[in-house]
């Protein structure tokens, strides 16, 4: 009981290798200090007791935003405010900006990052539905080497990832949006800034009508985040007319595997993954249409 | 002599006069009981029950008190030796009540830390005392509690079945009151009305949730045989009374302060056993004590609020007059009841509203449970009661096709009629009076601010065939304010001609000190930077009682009249022996007396101040007594009765269920108001918590008396973003009852959002027949009414 | 045996040095530590806003944050906001809009309004209601706080840019 955190040593670490070789050898009673927005509060409730803290926060070659070619490289240490305010980002990937303005409140923006975010893996989080929506590429690094993880991959369950215990996310790797492309992050919560009882990230590509290309998962409705394959496959086939939506926004809600709890129940849930589906997708469409 | 009151030619009162609280708050200059550093101080925390129901079968604390930076460690068993519980009701219920409601009324004494039994999650079960709140938190892991779960009383019905185990053993009973009262033939009514309905309401639990939480800090004085004790709290002069009663000490020798208090809506309306605690800790450890209650704590221990569920059957007749009303109603009380039958008694006082209703009659059971005590909030019965009354009215009008509106217009109490005679006993034991106001008058302002009945209805109709629901939600009520027993106040004129004025009241952010300054002002004629306040601190007033209940504007300004009132004339007369003039040719001017019409001869009330000193050289009239200073008691006849009329306009989301308040307004009269800019903040503000019991707020346990909601991530209170369009009116019907015809108005904002809400819903989705009759209004049921799959 | 640490932080231009361990809250250090007593504890789970202040420049959360981890930071409070005697534009507009009651809100509300303001690039009604939404009031239901940041921000900005925009959409579902 309490809320204050039980004690630990803090270690502060200037480059990657430093911290690494930290986790390694203090595994597993270490844990990395990213944003601390998810971590702090629960060390403060006492539910998370690490002895070792490796502090990410003083590595300025993990906190980057860059220009890759076919991609946006961006460090796990970037602050999620660094990415809203990013002119790069809002160019080359909409849908990535758009998640972000999602994401609780300004001050916790301020300190959260996008690595820390993904590897949390709250199951109600923005940035690993976009990133899964977005196939991008997540690239761990420990003592060991390097590893890269495609977005489809690296969430496996309720607040779990496939990092190994001396891992951590060091970039994540997002395709920029190919010309002519839409993204639009949807989500509904109890208020604004809340955890989304049901997100959704869309992405889409238009000939005319015709959905060239489109991706889809949503938040909030399972363990993790879900690729809505079936939905964009609805989409791909039938356009966006008002039938093809409904149809997607069923297969999305069908896709969906909540758990009901004090905020909405089950079947709540699954319905507003339809819902939002719908709306993610007029939105997105929306905006491809405005790049023509 | 005229009574200083300067309310024609443009006096303090009625002006929206600078809060003077500001600047200390505003530069980061306040103190807050957790600001307060003191030599030596340690810090306090307590261990508290992860069980809603258990048997104590030890509690060992030799390994915390063993653990370094530790200076004290203490279980049930040692503070039961060294301290009785705080006797069960802690406010005395008059003879006049109890002569006119039936009561029966068992109220469970609170130990301080229980040595037998847990019976409720987060009460406590032993405490430490360390260097840091950190070390204190650290050797709490160190005790481990030895218990034996038992049969948890998970809700109010639970505790009331016949093989329900028994909460308070002593008690024989889980029943701490049943109460009943009845006006005219009461339920005997029922059979002659053409018309019927009956239902169930729930209002859920919720609860007043400062950002502040409690927070004590205790000092006792060798020296002077003095314990100090700083409480954010908003009953200085009851934590006195418990701490010296408890502590066998006098209530002289016992100081409670209340420094800045970060907000308190009633949660912080009482003593709790922390206020006692830590203040015998000064006293045993000899160092200062302070404990700063967290957050997690304050959700499962702070007083909890509403929890209530209503069965209701109103007759009526065809045109929509209603005939005869009962309500048979349950509070779940949680493990404690505080403040005892409180709650119930305001309900049953209020239900009949703003209506004129011949026949009623109620029955209510207060029922003890595994939850955490329930005590008022803002509001306290009102909007619970409220609740079942406004949806019942709407009930009425969907069965007859008529208006919501219309039916409330065919019930209301009209002006002519007032002051009228209710037909029932407060809970101040005085038959009930409504003694001002314009019901209807507010209704109509209500609606006319919305565009208009008739426009409304007509572009709902509009919407409707566009596929779009809007609705129209009503909640009118009225509410006791200024209740006694008492207030106090001290009125001095200091040796610098200053006035000081000390109150009982314990402001939390309602701006007491102004409010006090401006009816001072007033009645000295003075700039108001020349009234010094103080309020909060039983060292500066000899007996008070403080602020909860809507009270303090009317209670406090009338003891600072009464004491205002003796030291004027003390005031008249030696300046009339001064100056050598008749009292009558005397006024008030210039921050001191004058001669009527003869601006040399005058005053300043710094030289009738020393004129006044005893000893040699006074220059006091034969038979005036030494000093300036008086210390007065008001004893309100009886409550003054604010009102409103609430009205809203929402449309729903067919896919999601969401709920758009489009506009909410709010037509309030709590008679002349002081500072309008502060009564209009006190509304607004109770109107945001408001929708917050509506919409967001909910404090849920699960069948096994577990709560769901122990943090702020599940406990959701409106931001700025949940704010809809306000409006806010202020009709001011004097109050007779009192020398500034004031009412209070603290708790009205948050009475009748709820209902409102729900009325409003309901009304967008008058084409499916649909009805909800509990708190809070969900998302999801609104959904439900458009799912088609 | 614990790990204690010297700090040095810059707070409001005052260059403070203070002892913590490694699990001190900022908040906590510099409250206790520092004696800087204006930003408050009001949940120590980052939802009430109470205990922001400005570090290195952007809004956060100091209740979120270990004090070992704000060595050589710039961190302003709401003490830093007055200057010679006089308070500062915003915090006279709280007063002149009531934007205050109880006041315990007060210091994460300034520091929050103060980020919003200078930092962000939208101050439309809707991007003031929403960025406002970081902190929560309970006495004043928000009205006069929105009527002071909105006038704060037309100060700062200029009227076009408090004006209302025609967002056409709506990022937030």
């Amino acid at each position: 009981m309490g809320m204050k955190p039980v004690r630990f040593d803090h270690l502060l670490p200037s480059t990657l290798e430093e911290a690494l070789s930290m986790l390694a050898e203090h595994a597993p009673d270490a844990r990395p200090l990213a944003g601390g927005q998810s971590l702090v509060p629960m060390m403060n409730f006492r539910l998370a007791r690490p002895t070792v803290l490796v502090d990410l926060n003083k590595i300025p070659e993990l906190a980057y935003i860059r220009d890759a070619g076919d991609h946006l490289a961006i460090g796990a240490m970037t602050r999620e405010r660094a990415i809203e305010n990013s002119d790069l980002v809002r160019a080359a990937s909409p849908l990535l900006h758009d998640a972000t303005l999602n994401i609780a409140h300004l001050p916790i923006r301020s300190r959260g990052t996008i690595g820390g975010s993904i590897s949390n893996a709250d199951p109600a989080a923005e940035y690993p539905a976009t990133v899964l929506a977005l196939d991008a590429t997540l690239v761990a690094r420990s003592v060991r080497g390097a590893r890269e993880i495609p977005a489809a991959a690296f969430f496996d369950g309720v607040m779990t990832t496939t990092l190994e215990p001396d891992e951590i996310l060091a970039e994540i790797r997002v395709p920029k949006a190919p010309p002519g492309s839409g993204g639009a992050f949807v989500e509904i919560a109890r208020r604004h800034g809340d955890f989304a009882l049901a997100g959704v990230a869309a992405q889409i590509n238009l000939d005319g009508e015709a959905v060239t290309d489109i991706r889809l998962a949503a938040c909030g409705v399972g363990p993790g985040p879900i690729r809505l394959t079936a939905a964009e496959d609805i989409l791909r086939a039938g356009g966006l007319t008002d039938a093809a939506l409904a149809e997607a926004g069923r297969a999305a809600a069908e896709a969906a595997d909540p758990e009901g709890d004090v905020h909405a129940t089950a079947a709540y849930r699954r319905k507003l993954a339809g819902v939002m589906t719908r709306r993610a997708v007029k939105k997105a469409a929306g905006r491809a249409r405005k790049t023509v | 002599m005229d009574d200083g009151v300067r309310r024609e030619t443009g006096g303090y009162i009625g002006q929206s006069v600078p809060r003077r609280e500001d600047k200390n708050l505003l530069l980061g200059q306040a103190n807050f009981v957790a600001d307060m550093q003191l030599p030596g101080m340690v810090h306090a925390a307590f261990a508290r029950s992860p069980l809603p129901h258990a048997k104590i079968l030890s509690v060992d604390v030799t390994a915390a008190r063993a653990m370094e930076g530790v200076v004290f460690a203490a279980s049930g068993d040692d503070v039961m030796v060294a301290l009785p519980p705080i006797n069960g009701m802690q406010v005395v219920t008059p003879q006049g009540w109890r002569d006119r409601v039936d009561t029966d009324i068992l109220i469970p004494d609170q130990p301080l830390i229980p040595n037998d039994k847990l019976r409720y999650v987060g009460e406590a079960y032993a405490l430490v005392v360390a260097d840091s709140r950190y070390i204190a938190e650290d050797a709490l892991e160190l005790i481990e509690p030895d218990l034996e779960p038992l049969q948890p009383l998970a809700d109010a019905e639970s505790a009331l079945a016949d093989d329900a185990p028994l909460l308070h053993e002593h008690l024989g009973r889980n029943v701490a009151a049943f109460l009943h009262t009845k006006k005219g033939a009461g339920g005997a009514a029922m059979e002659n009305v053409p018309h019927r309905i009956s239902r169930r309401f729930v209002h859920h639990r919720y609860a007043a949730m400062p950002m502040e939480c409690r927070g004590v800090v205790a000092d006792y004085d060798t020296r002077t045989d003095t314990l100090n004790v700083w409480s954010s709290t908003q009953v200085v002069h009851w934590v006195r009374r418990e701490v010296a009663t408890a502590l066998g000490m006098p209530e002289e020798r016992v100081r409670c302060i209340a420094p800045d208090v970060g907000g308190g809506f009633g949660g912080k309306g009482h003593v709790y056993p922390e206020d006692i605690l830590v203040a015998w800790l000064a006293r045993e450890i000899g160092r200062p004590v302070k404990w700063i209650e967290d957050r997690h704590e304050h959700i499962l221990n702070a007083a909890h609020s509403r929890d209530n569920i209503y069965d209701v059957e109103i007759g009526f007749d065809d045109e929509g007059k209603i005939l005869a009303l009962t309500s048979s109603f349950l509070v779940d009380s949680g493990a404690y009841t505080p403040v005892g039958a409180g709650i119930a008694g305001n309900s049953i006082a209020h239900m009949l509203g703003p209506y004129h209703i011949e026949n009623y009659e109620t029955d209510c059971r207060v029922v003890l449970t595994n939850r955490t005590p329930n005590a008022p909030y803002r509001g306290a019965g009102r909007p619970e009661v409220g609740f079942a009354m406004e949806r019942s009215v709407d009930l009425v009008a969907n069965y007859l096709g008529l208006d919501p509106a219309e039916v409330r217009f065919r019930n209301m109490i009209p002006p002519e009629d007032m002051p009228y005679e209710v037909g029932l006993t407060y809970r101040d034991g005085v038959p009930m009076v409504y003694d001002s106001g314009d019901y209807p008058k507010a209704l109509r302002r209500a609606l006319e601010e919305l565009g208009g009945l008739e426009a409304i209805r007509k572009r709902q109709k509009e919407a409707l065939a566009e596929g779009r629901y809007i609705g129209l939600g009503l909640g009118c009520y009225v509410e006791g304010t200024g209740v006694g027993p008492f207030e106090g106040a001290t009125v001095k004129i200091d040796p610098t001609g200053k006035i000081m004025v000390a109150a009982g009241a314990c402001p939390q952010g309602q701006g007491h000190e102004t409010i006090f300054a401006q009816f001072a002002a007033d009645m000295w004629q003075v700039p108001i930077e020349d009234v010094y306040v103080t309020v909060a601190d039983t060292g500066h007033v000899s007996q008070g009682y403080g602020t909860i209940a809507s009270r303090s504007t009317v209670t406090a300004s009338g003891a600072i009249k009464l004491a205002t009132d003796e030291v004027h004339q003390k005031v008249f007369a030696i300046a009339a022996n001064m100056l050598e003039t008749a009292e009558a040719d005397l006024e008030l001017r210039d921050a001191g007396v004058g001669v009527k019409g003869v601006p040399d001869m005058h005053l300043s009330y710094r030289d009738i101040a020393t004129a006044a000193k005893p000893g040699w050289g006074h220059q006091r009239p034969e038979g005036v007594v030494a000093g300036l200073e008086s210390t007065s008691y008001y004893e309100p006849p009886t409550v003054t009765w604010s009102y409103a009329a609430n009205a809203s306009l929402v449309e729903v989301d067919v896919e999601t269920g969401q709920i758009r308040i489009e506009k909410y307004v709010e037509v309030h009269d709590a008679g002349v108001l002081v500072n309008p800019k502060l009564a209009d903040g006190q509304v607004k503000g109770g109107l945001v918590q408001g929708l917050g019991g509506a919409l967001l707020e909910e404090l849920a346990y699960d069948d096994q008396g577990q709560l769901l909601t122990g943090s702020f991530a599940d406990y959701l209170m409106p931001t700025a973003s949940d704010v809809p369009p306000l409006s806010v009116v202020h009709q001011e019907t004097p109050s007779p009852l009192n020398a500034f015809g004031v009412k209070g108005l603290g708790e009205g904002g948050a009475i009748a959002p709820p209902v409102v809400i729900a009325n409003a819903v309901c009304d967008a989705l008058r084409p499916f027949r649909a009805e909800l009759n509990s708190t809070p209004v969900r998302w999801s049921q609104v959904a439900a009414f458009f799912d088609r799959d | 045996m614990t790990d204690t640490r010297k700090i040095t932080v810059t707070v409001n231009g005052e260059r403070l040095t203070g002892a913590a361990e490694p699990r001190m809250l900022l908040v906590d250090f510099l409250r206790d530590e520092l004696r800087r007593t204006g930003t408050h504890v009001g949940c120590e789970h980052g939802v009430c806003g109470a205990c922001t202040v400005i570090i290195d420049g952007d809004a956060a959360r100091s209740c979120l944050m270990f004090a070992v981890q704000a060595d050589g930071a710039e961190i302003s409070t709401i003490e830093g906001l007055a200057a010679n005697g006089e308070m500062h534009p915003l915090q006279k507009l709280f007063s002149e809009h009531h934007a205050l009651q109880c006041g315990f809100c007060t210091p994460g509300m300034l520091m929050t309004a103060m980020d919003l303001v200078h930092n962000s690039k939208d101050h439309s009604p809707e991007a003031i209601r929403t960025g406002m939404s970081a902190a929560l009031c309970r006495c004043t239901g928000y009205v006069g706080i929105i009527e002071a940041v909105t006038e704060y921000a037309r100060q700062v900005h200029g009227d076009a840019a408090v004006a209302d925009r025609d967002s056409g959409e709506n990022s937030h579902g």
